[in-house]
C-alpha cells in the first residue's frame, strides 16, 4: 500500500479567517498535518486555539479560506475549491461520524429510534445492519426502549456514540465529548474511542482540554493561536 | 422491534414535544376548519333550501291575463275588482314550450258578503284543478278530510286561517253570497306558512260555473324543468298577447342578494379564521425550528441533505393541518344543527330546510383546502430549516 492510500486525512497549509466587521480572526494558521488510517489523533489547546474550527474543517463541516484538504487521497478542497453545503454533506455522509459535547438527542425517540435516526436520512450499503451489535458493544442493549430523559449523561452520550456509528464511518470526530460528563464517565467514554480504534479500526480525531483524554491517542496534537504548536 | 425509521415518523414524533402548543395550534385550525366547512355547507345548503321553498310554491312561474291581480290578498286590496281573463286555450300555447315540466290553470272570484264582519268584506274563492293543483302543491298536508271527490262537485277545501277566521270545519256548509249556491267543506288544510293558508279552493269547472267563466282562467301556474333557463322561457311566454308573467326566480334572487351582503361577512371572517390559523401554524413551526436549530444541524452533520430537513418540517405542518383538518370537520357534521340555529339568527330571511348542506364531498374539499393552507404555511419554516448550517449550530458549544 502507498503512503498515499493509507492516508485518512491530509491537510496542507489550511487557514480559516473569519471576519467580524472590519476585524478578520485568523482560527486556523497555516495548518499542515497528516492522520493515517486507523489512527487515534487528539487534539489540545487553549480556549480560542483554533482546535474545533481546525476539527470542523478536516470533517468537512466547514470550508478553508486557503489551504488543501484530502480525504483518503481524494482532493475537498484545494486553492480554487470551495464546496457548497449539498457537496459537504455528500462526503460527511460517506465518510463521517460525529459526536459532540452535546448529545442533541431526539427526546420524543427511544434510544433505539435515535441511534436509527440517520437511516431516516441516508443509509450506507455497508451501514450496520444489526444496530444491537452497536448498542451491546457501547453497553446500552438494556435501555433500548428508554427515552433520553431516562439516561444518565453518560449513557446519552453512549446512545450519540452509537448514533454516529451507525453508518459505519471511515473517520470518527469527537469534539469534547466529555465535556457535559464527570471524571467517571469521561474515562468510560475515552475508554471507548479507544476500543472502537483499536478493535474496529476506526480512525479517530478527539478535540479535548482534558490532557489525560488526550493521552489515550496514539499522538497528541497541541495548537495554539491556530497553530500547532 | 423496527429496524427503520422514517422522515415522516420523525417528524410527527417532533409534534409530540410541546403537547400543548401541538393541541392548541391543530385546535386552531379545527375551529377554521368548521367554519370553512359550516360556509360552504352554508352557501350550499342556503341556496338548495330557498329553491326546495320556492318549489313547495308548486310552480316558478305564474301567467295571468294583463293586470289580473295574482292572489286572493291583492285582490282583496282592489276590492275584488280588477280581475282579467285568458281563454283556457292558452295552456296548450303554454305546454309547447319545452322548459314547462307540468302546468295548473287556476280562476279566481270574488263576490262581496255583506254578513263578513261589521260592514261586509270579500269572498274569494280559487278555482283549481283537481288533478295538477294537488299534484303540484304536494306540500300542502290536510289538517281535517281531503280534496274533492269530483271535478265539479260543490265542493271547498279551506286554508288553515281562512277555516279559523270563518270557524269551519269539515262537513260544514258554506254560502256563496248574491249566488245563493251552498257548497260543503270537505278539508281543511294544514298551516302551510304560504298564501294558501287564506285561500277558499273549490274545483275549477265548478267555480267557472257559479261565476259564468267557463273557458276562462285567471292564471296558470307553471312548474319548470329542472336545467331550463328561466329568463329564457319568460321571454317566450311574454310572447303570448295580454298576459304578464311573474317569475319566482325574481323572488328567488331578490332574497339571494340580501343574504350575499350576510354571506360575504360572513365569507370574511372565514378568511380572517383561516388566516389566523394560518399565522398560528407558522409560528408553532418556526418557534419549533428555532427550537431545534442545532439538533437540525446535528441531522445535517448525520448527512441529512436541505431536502430531507425541509420535507421533514414540512410534514409536520401537514400533519398539524391533517388532524386539525378532520377534527374540524368532524365538529362541523356534528354540530351542522346548532351551526344552522346560529345563522337563522344573524340571517334576515331564512327558509324552511336545513340551511348547511355538509357531505363527504364537501369535506374532502374542505380538508383539501386545509392542507393546501398547511402546505403553503409550511414553506418559510421549512425553507428556514433547510437551510441551517451544521457548522453554525456546532460552533455555539466549541472554542
Amino acid at each position: 500500500m502507498s503512503r498515499e492510500n493509507n492516508l485518512a486525512l491530509e491537510a496542507q497549509h489550511l487557514t480559516k479567517i473569519y471576519k467580524r466587521g472590519a476585524e478578520e480572526i485568523v482560527a486556523v494558521d497555516d495548518v499542515s498535518l497528516t492522520v493515517r488510517k486507523g489512527e487515534f489523533v487528539s487534539f489540545i489547546g487553549p480556549s480560542g486555539s483554533g482546535k474545533t474550527t481546525l476539527i470542523n474543517i478536516l470533517g468537512c463541516l466547514d470550508n478553508t479560506t486557503s489551504g488543501s484538504l484530502k480525504i483518503s487521497g481524494e482532493t475537498v478542497f484545494s486553492e480554487n475549491k470551495c464546496l457548497s453545503e449539498s457537496d459537504l454533506t455528500k462526503i460527511r455522509r460517506q465518510v463521517f461520524g460525529y459526536i459532540f459535547q452535546k448529545f442533541y438527542l431526539v427526546p420524543t425517540l427511544t434510544v433505539y429510534e435515535n441511534v436509527l435516526l440517520p437511516f431516516a436520512f441516508f443509509k450506507k450499503a455497508e451501514a450496520n445492519a444489526d444496530p444491537m451489535e452497536i448498542l451491546r458493544f457501547l453497553g446500552i442493549d438494556k435501555r433500548t426502549s428508554h427515552r433520553p430523559s431516562e439516561l444518565s449523561g453518560g449513557e446519552m452520550q453512549r446512545v450519540a456514540i452509537a448514533r454516529a456509528l451507525i453508518n459505519k464511518p471511515e473517520i470518527l470526530l469527537a469534539d469534547e465529548p466529555t465535556g457535559n460528563l464527570d471524571s467517571k464517565r469521561s474515562v468510560e467514554i475515552g475508554e471507548i474511542l479507544k476500543r472502537l480504534n483499536e478493535k474496529e479500526g476506526l480512525t479517530v480525531l478527539l478535540v479535548t482540554h482534558n490532557p489525560a483524554l488526550a493521552g489515550i491517542a496514539h499522538r497528541t496534537i497541541s495548537l495554539h493561536d491556530g497553530k500547532i504548536a | 422491534m423496527t429496524k427503520k425509521i422514517n422522515i415522516y415518523q420523525v417528524a410527527y414524533k417532533n409534534l409530540l414535544r410541546k403537547k400543548t402548543r401541538t393541541g392548541l395550534t391543530i385546535l386552531g385550525i379545527g375551529l377554521s376548519a368548521w367554519v370553512l366547512i359550516s360556509l360552504l355547507g352554508f352557501n350550499r345548503g342556503y341556496e338548495a333550501a330557498l329553491n326546495k321553498d320556492i318549489d313547495n310554491m308548486g310552480f316558478q312561474v305564474l301567467v295571468t291575463a294583463k293586470g289580473c291581480p295574482y292572489e286572493a290578498a291583492t285582490l282583496m286590496l282592489k276590492g275584488g275588482t280588477g280581475l282579467r281573463y285568458m281563454k283556457e286555450s292558452i295552456l296548450a300555447d303554454i305546454l309547447k314550450h319545452k322548459e314547462v315540466e307540468r302546468l295548473t290553470p287556476q280562476l279566481m272570484a270574488a263576490i262581496f258578503d255583506p254578513n263578513k264582519g261589521e260592514s261586509g268584506g270579500i269572498n274569494a274563492y280559487l278555482g283549481v284543478d283537481p288533478v295538477t293543483f294537488p299534484a303540484m302543491k304536494s306540500y300542502l298536508k290536510f289538517k281535517q278530510g281531503g280534496w274533492f271527490t269530483d271535478p265539479t262537485a260543490l265542493e271547498a277545501v279551506v286554508g288553515y286561517e281562512a277555516a279559523e277566521l270563518e270557524q269551519r270545519e269539515v262537513g260544514d256548509k258554506m254560502l256563496i253570497p248574491e249566488k245563493n249556491i251552498e257548497f260543503k267543506v270537505v278539508g281543511i288544510l294544514a298551516r302551510s306558512g304560504t298564501a294558501d293558508d287564506g285561500t277558499i279552493f273549490m274545483p275549477l269547472k265548478t267555480v267557472q260555473k257559479i261565476f259564468d267563466k267557463e273557458g276562462l282562467i285567471t292564471a296558470a301556474g307553471i312548474k319548470v324543468n329542472k336545467d331550463a333557463n328561466m329568463t329564457e322561457l319568460e321571454n317566450k311566454l311574454y310572447d303570448l298577447p295580454d298576459v304578464q308573467v311573474v317569475s319566482m326566480a325574481q323572488v328567488k334572487n331578490t332574497i339571494m342578494s340580501l343574504v350575499s351582503t350576510a354571506k360575504v361577512m360572513v365569507f370574511s371572517i372565514a378568511l380572517i379564521a383561516i388566516l389566523i390559523a394560518m399565522l398560528g401554524v407558522i409560528n408553532t413551526i418556526l418557534m419549533s425550528v428555532l427550537e431545534r436549530y442545532q439538533e437540525i444541524g446535528i441531522i445535517k452533520s448525520m448527512g441529512a441533505m436541505p431536502w430531507d430537513v425541509f420535507r421533514m418540517i414540512w410534514t409536520e405542518t401537514v400533519i398539524l393541518c391533517l388532524l386539525g383538518g378532520v377534527i374540524g370537520i368532524g365538529i362541523a357534521f356534528a354540530l351542522s344543527k346548532i351551526t344552522d340555529i346560529l345563522i337563522r339568527r344573524l340571517l334576515p330571511y331564512t327558509p324552511t330546510g336545513s340551511l348547511i348542506s355538509i357531505d363527504s364531498q364537501l369535506g374532502f374539499i374542505t380538508l383539501g383546502v386545509v392542507l393546501g393552507i398547511g402546505l403553503l404555511s409550511g414553506i418559510y419554516p421549512a425553507w428556514r430549516a433547510a437551510r441551517v448550517r451544521p457548522l453554525e449550530s456546532i460552533r455555539s458549544e466549541g472554542d
